[in-house]
């Protein structure tokens, strides 16, 4: 079932002729219920898939804006549990858009990966990426979400090589994720030029839809990398405007969606405006 | 009487090829990371299989680390306890004053190899950020360590001797800022800076293949003790005691010995405040298995698997993991793992001052807290050997502030 929610989605997409705009969300950050809040004003933003991190203690692959989303989360209690209840609660208003699941792999170890996954297509999730699972560790994994008929999405990256790719993409399904820097989230910026040779190196290795992350955060990107790939990713950029707004003493809601929606503008008419150019 | 095992057994067959110590080990990194993991594993097999870097690196330990580093029969400590024979393996008198150089300098002769030009490096109490520091000054490599804030704090010294030897010194403020903080931080380097960055890990942990590289670098210690306690008794000992914090002086000596059924081998990790306190580091008697910094081992968690903080007077043990093999060591039953609290070896510390005129570094102390255990195990007859993993000159100022003394 939750397969067909991305490859459906995917396949929209394709028919209007435009990327994906993938926006990446803290589960509970800064609290459950904000956070609840954000996730079901997303797909009205204009977020055609969602990322729901799961907090981790020691986000290894993360720079400090993620980092801190995911302290913020679990200093308010957030767990894997409760992420899963979100998505549920989400599922009850919006039963289309596609939610991947990201983080790390020791709550998973924790919960055993054949009850995470059953508890996860319960709640309504369709995907999972762990940023410390590579393909030589995945088998067991792999094997789990298989059997729920979830998609597991293994990261490619610039050090990997075709070999790799093809390792990687034979145990993805729904889309392709290329991470586009070498590095942790939100500090490099992502250049569409440099991205584009390897997007079509993804494609070609799987025949996936591509959707590119890390070090996207302004439209102008956003909409660049959309000219070239399949989706854009939104992560670290989203989280800042939580602690913006949490500093200034704003409504995090209304910021992080207004961000949500000046990115996802940017990536609709990307391919319209560059016919007209 | 224990006589050397006349063939290898199971035990030295580990790990596998996919780095794993029955459960444990493994290569939980990022994709970014593995491609570089590979070309490690695949140099590394390359140096260990190369007579040339073997003569190379065994030149540098006898004449710069200063190998091999005596075995010494500690007569006083001996008749304290009045039972087996003790022997200190006194890696503290080594370059630096630790065992960690034994591993550094393994490291740095195949960064050097693999044609890296830059090295990063955590550390805990500051003794691996040093020996590392070191042998960058002496190749000429530049040195960024990073070092969890409150281990800065607590180990001044050792961040000025790392300055002098000049390595740039990161404090490292996320998390609990110590040790495992400090090991992300150096993973979000080295995943940034992929082309030109060795990363020197200081213990037998992370992702494959560091914990069987180090290991396989610091069972010089072992490999000596063999050969000088043959020299000094005529057969080997009948128990090893090390302390273990991720495990590396622990593996290196207890590895020589595994096939030996006989001898004995016991950890000792830090209690803390307490095994009942919950303010501990103790991984294996107070953990259970999960997967961080790119091994599954036994590790400090909370119940939805979050990283819980580890407490310890010694920023060397203080952190919530431990090396894969020692996992499997204790879960097949062929090693024991016992707790020593801060309490109890601050008491080791000051008695091993007093008796045998040697500060040993509070880490060693946790082995020493527990030779009383170790030596009536083995009975009067015995011979334990501990291995005398660094030297105290660091530690002076915290053993004062928790006896209440100003210097």
């Amino acid at each position: 079932m939750t397969k067909t929610r991305i490859d459906a989605r995917f396949a929209a997409l394709k028919a209007e002729g435009r990327a994906a705009f993938v926006a990446y969300v803290m589960a509970g950050d800064p609290d459950y219920a904000t956070g609840l809040e954000i996730l079901k004003g997303l797909p009205g933003a204009g977020a055609d898939l969602i990322e729901v991190g799961f907090p981790f203690s020691d986000p290894m692959a993360e720079g400090p804006p993620i980092q801190r989303a995911a302290l913020r989360a679990l200093n308010k209690g957030m767990t894997l549990s409760k992420t899963l209840q979100m998505i549920a609660a989400f599922r009850q208003v919006d039963q289309t858009t596609p939610i991947v699941l990201m983080g790390y792999a020791n709550p998973l170890i924790n919960r055993g990966f054949e009850t995470f996954a059953r508890d996860a297509a319960a709640a309504g999730a369709d995907g999972l990426i762990v940023v410390d699972i590579p393909p030589e560790e995945a088998d067991p994994l792999a094997d789990a979400l298989d059997a729920e008929q979830l998609s597991l999405l293994l990261l490619s990256t610039p050090t990997s090589d075709d070999a790799r790719l093809k390792i990687i993409l034979k145990r993805t399904s729904g889309f392709a994720y290329y991470v586009s820097v070498a590095g942790v989230t939100g500090v490099k910026e992502a250049d569409a030029a440099t991205v584009a040779p390897h997007v079509e190196r993804v494609r070609a290795a799987g025949g996936l839809p591509v959707c590119v992350g890390f070090g996207i955060k302004t439209p102008e990107r956003a909409a660049a990398v959309a000219r070239v790939a399949d989706g854009v990713v939104v992560g670290s950029a989203l989280v800042d405007e939580v602690a913006e707004a949490l500093a200034v003493n704003e409504s995090v809601t209304a910021r992080v969606l207004s961000k949500v929606n000046s990115l996802a503008k940017a990536v609709r008419s990307a391919r319209v405006e560059s016919l007209t150019v | 009487m224990n006589a050397p095992s006349p063939a290898p057994n199971d035990y030295s067959a580990y790990p596998d090829a996919q780095g794993r110590f029955g459960d444990y080990g493994g290569r939980y990194v990022p994709e970014t990371l593995m491609p570089l993991v590979h070309e490690l594993d695949a140099a590394y097999r390359a140096a260990k299989a190369d007579p040339a870097f073997q003569a190379e690196l065994s030149s540098f330990l006898t004449h710069y680390v200063g190998r091999p580093s005596p075995l010494y029969f500690a007569e006083r400590l001996t008749q304290h306890y009045g039972g087996a024979k003790i022997y200190l393996k006194r890696e503290e008198l080594n370059h630096t004053g630790s065992h960690k150089i034994n591993n550094c300098m393994g490291q740095i002769l195949l960064a050097r190899r693999m044609g890296k030009t830059r090295i990063i490096a955590e550390t805990g109490a500051g003794q691996h950020g040093v020996a590392s520091a070191t042998v960058c000054a002496r190749f000429g490599l530049p040195c960024v360590v990073y070092m969890g804030a409150v281990d800065v704090e607590r180990q001044k010294p050792n961040v000025f001797r790392m300055n002098l030897l000049g390595a740039q010194v990161e404090a490292v403020t996320s998390g609990s800022a110590t040790l495992k903080d400090a090991m992300n931080e150096a993973l979000r380097d080295w995943v940034t800076n992929v082309h030109d960055t060795y990363y020197m890990i200081g213990t037998a942990a992370g992702m494959h293949p560091y914990p069987e590289m180090v290991r396989d670098f610091q069972s010089v210690i072992g490999q000596e003790v063999r050969e000088q306690m043959m020299a000094a008794e005529g057969r080997l000992p009948d128990a090893v005691v090390a302390c273990v914090g991720g495990g590396s002086n622990a593996i290196g000596i207890f590895h020589p010995f595994l096939n030996d059924e006989g001898v004995r081998l016991y950890g000792v990790e830090a209690a803390g405040e307490g095994m009942d306190s919950g303010r501990h580091a103790a991984a294996i008697n107070g953990g259970r298995p999960g997967v961080l910094h790119g091994n599954m081992t036994y590790l400090l968690q909370d119940p939805e698997g979050q990283i819980t903080e580890a407490h310890s007077i010694s920023a060397g043990l203080d952190y919530p993991g431990i090396g894969p093999e020692h996992s499997w060591l204790h879960d097949v039953g062929r090693a024991t793992y016992l707790t020593a609290t801060d309490q109890d070896s601050l008491e080791a510390f000051t008695l091993l001052a007093q008796l045998e005129g040697i500060l040993p570094a509070i880490e060693s102390a946790h082995a020493l807290a527990r030779l009383p255990e170790v030596v009536k195990d083995v009975g009067k007859d015995g011979i334990v050997v501990l291995n005398l993993s660094g030297r105290g000159d660091k530690d002076v100022a915290t053993v004062a502030a928790h006896l209440g003394r100003t210097i």
